[in-house]
């Protein structure tokens, strides 16, 4: 029978939204506070969700430890205690949550093969919170 | 159609020992959780079911019903028990989060009047949980 476990990872960063595509004045329009020259930080939650078939002898999806090995690889320590504009995936986007949502699941994609990545799903704040990608199972819910 | 979603709470100790392996593989794959003694957590379940609103009564479900089958058929047998040695669906299967979210959905289908079961979700941590959606 199918299955998805979720779990959830913790990270602190700070980032600064901003594009070489607009002036400044643009800039500050579109991003208001996130704009401010010296940057900002969040508390973020990545919650990273993989499916599979329940394995018979285990009872599990995946070996906890494989998947919170990888996504604290992959992820966490890529991320955690950083400036997001300076990691190499941000040189050309902005590194809203959006952005490091879909990178995070491109990442882990990637990177783990253990059962089939389903879905991450970034808390920005306890109000904002991001979901890529969004397949038809996600969808109906 | 809309979704509708009830929680509830239970306590239940538990342990991960697969009876066809040895002490050691059960120990390198199951970890702390092997130990037989067993140990415990407090676990959230949210139980989601879809359905039309009834155009007279605006419900979905009636929230009392649900609750009662929840508490009759899950949380009533669960609660403050062992789930490996007292609740028989864990005498061959091992409690995992998603063995103890199908247990839930196979308790609880069919059994709500009026809406389709649509997903069992089943915290065993605030950061881990299993979700079942019924797919074989």
């Amino acid at each position: 029978m199918r299955a998805y476990l979720s779990r959830r990872y913790r990270l602190s960063a700070s980032h600064r939204l901003n594009t070489a595509a607009f002036t400044d004045e643009q800039n500050r329009a579109v991003y208001g506070k996130c704009n401010n020259p010296h940057g900002h930080g969040h508390n973020y939650v990545v919650e990273v969700t993989v499916g599979g078939p329940v394995n018979a002898e285990t009872g599990m999806v995946c070996d906890l430890v494989e998947l919170d090995t990888c996504v604290r690889k992959e992820v966490v320590e890529r991320f955690d205690h950083t400036n997001l504009n300076l990691d190499p995936l941000f040189q050309d986007r902005v590194p809203t949550t959006e952005n490091l949502c879909m990178e995070a699941y491109r990442l882990l994609a990637a990177a783990f093969d253990k059962a089939e990545l389903v879905r991450v799903r970034v808390e920005e704040t306890s109000n904002n919170s991001f979901e890529y990608p969004v397949d038809a199972l996600f969808a109906k819910r | 159609m809309i979704l509708l979603t009830r929680k509830a709470e239970f306590s239940a100790s538990h342990y991960y020992w697969n009876e066809g392996w040895s002490a050691e593989v059960n120990e390198r794959v199951f970890g702390k959780c092997a130990n037989k003694n067993g140990h415990g957590h407090n676990y959230t379940l949210e139980v989601t079911v879809a359905g039309e609103v009834d155009a007279t009564s605006g419900f979905v479900v009636d929230l009392k019903q649900l609750k009662d089958v929840m508490e009759r058929e899950v949380v009533g047998v669960y609660d403050h028990r062992h789930l490996n040695k007292e609740v028989p669906e864990f005498a061959k299967a091992i409690p995992t989060t998603e063995n103890i979210a199908i247990a839930v959905w196979k308790r609880l289908e069919g059994k709500i009047p009026g809406a389709k079961l649509h997903r069992v979700r089943v915290y065993e941590l605030a950061d881990l949980f299993a979700d079942y959606y019924g797919e074989p």
